[in-house]
C-alpha cells in the first residue's frame, strides 16, 4: 500500500495531518500498536520538521507486509552539519516556532530511537531527504 | 481512575468532550515542548500544558493520551477545541499554575488507583 503527502513549510495547522492518516491505516491493518506508535513519534517529528524548518515536501508511505518504508523529500535549506542536528538540543527553530513549543531539538533524536533504519540525504540550499524504516 | 472523576476532584473547566469523559487515566505528563510529549508521553496519560494551538490535539490524539489540561487559566483557540472534539480527546482546563495541578493530580492519581 503506497500513500502520498504534500506538505507546506510554515503550515502549522496542517502538520500531523500525514501521521493520523498513517496511523488509521496501520490500526486498520492490525499492526502491533507498540509498532504504530514507533511509526507515530518517527513520522510526526519528520512532517514537523519539514513544517518548521523547509519550503514544501513530499511524504511517500510504503506499506508493506514486513514493515513501514517512509521517505520525506523537501525543498529548503538543507542541514549543514547532520551530526550536530542529530544532537538532542540542538536546534535552529526560529523565536514563533520556538513559542509553539516546538524547536526543543528532539525530534531527530525521536526519529532516530524509533526507526530500525535511518537515512538523511541533505545538499544546503537544496533540500533534504529522511529515510525511515521501520519493521513490524 | 477516569478523566471524568479528575475533572470533579480538581474542579477542572471541560472544554470539550463533555460527554465522552469516561477514559481511563493511567498517569499524567506536564512538559509545554511538543517533541518531549511526542517523544516521551505514555499511552492514557493527562497532558498537563500551556500551549493552546491545535496541535497539542494533534499530539496528544496520535500519542493516545486521555485528556489535555491547560493551566493557569489559558484559553483554548477555537481550531484546538475543533480538533479535540474530532479526536475525542477531552481539552480541559484550570486557574491552577501547573506545579500544583501537577501536585493535586499526582495525589488523587497515587491515592486511588
Ligand atoms: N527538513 C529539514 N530541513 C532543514 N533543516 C532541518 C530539517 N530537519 C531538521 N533540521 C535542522 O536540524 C535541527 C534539529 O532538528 P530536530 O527535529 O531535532 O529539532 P527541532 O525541529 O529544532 O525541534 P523539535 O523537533 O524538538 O521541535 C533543526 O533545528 C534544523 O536546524
Ligand atoms: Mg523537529
Amino acid at each position: 500500500m503506497q500513500f502520498e503527502y504534500k506538505v507546506e513549510g510554515g503550515d502549522f495547522t496542517q502538520a500531523g495531518h500525514a501521521s493520523s492518516q498513517i496511523k488509521k491505516s496501520l490500526k486498520q491493518l492490525g499492526v502491533d500498536s507498540s509498532v504504530i506508535k514507533r511509526v507515530v513519534v518517527a513520522l510526526y517529528e519528520a512532517e514537523v520538521n519539514i513544517v518548521a524548518h523547509a519550503y514544501r515536501g513530499v511524504i511517500y508511505a510504503d506499506i508493506e507486509s514486513t514493515g513501514i518504508k517512509l521517505t520525506l523529500e523537501d525543498e529548503g535549506p538543507g542541514i549543514p552539519d547532520v551530526e550536530q542536528a542529530m544532537r538532542k538540543g540542538f536546534s535552529t527553530a526560529s523565536h514563533a516556532v520556538r513559542e509553539m513549543g516546538f524547536g526543543a531539538g528532539m525530534g531527530l533524536p525521536n526519529i532516530s530511537e524509533n526507526a530500525d533504519n535511518l537515512s538523511i540525504e541533505t545538499v544546503v540550499g537544496k533540500g533534504t531527504t529522511l529515510r525511515i524504516e521501520i519493521k513490524f | 481512575m477516569k478523566v471524568k472523576e479528575i475533572v470533579d476532584l480538581l474542579s477542572l473547566k471541560v472544554y470539550s468532550c463533555e460527554d465522552s469523559l469516561q477514559g481511563e487515566v493511567t498517569g499524567g505528563y506536564a512538559s509545554d515542548l511538543l517533541s518531549d510529549v511526542m517523544g516521551h508521553s505514555k499511552e492514557g496519560q493527562v497532558w498537563i500544558t500551556l500551549q493552546t494551538h491545535k496541535n497539542i490535539m494533534g499530539v496528544a490524539s496520535l500519542r493516545d493520551l486521555s485528556a489535555v489540561i491547560l493551566v493557569k487559566g489559558f484559553t483554548p483557540d477555537d481550531e484546538t477545541v475543533k480538533l479535540s472534539v474530532t479526536e475525542g480527546v477531552p481539552l480541559l482546563g484550570s486557574d491552577m499554575e501547573a506545579f500544583e495541578l501537577c501536585g493535586k493530580l499526582y495525589e488523587v492519581l497515587g491515592t486511588q488507583k
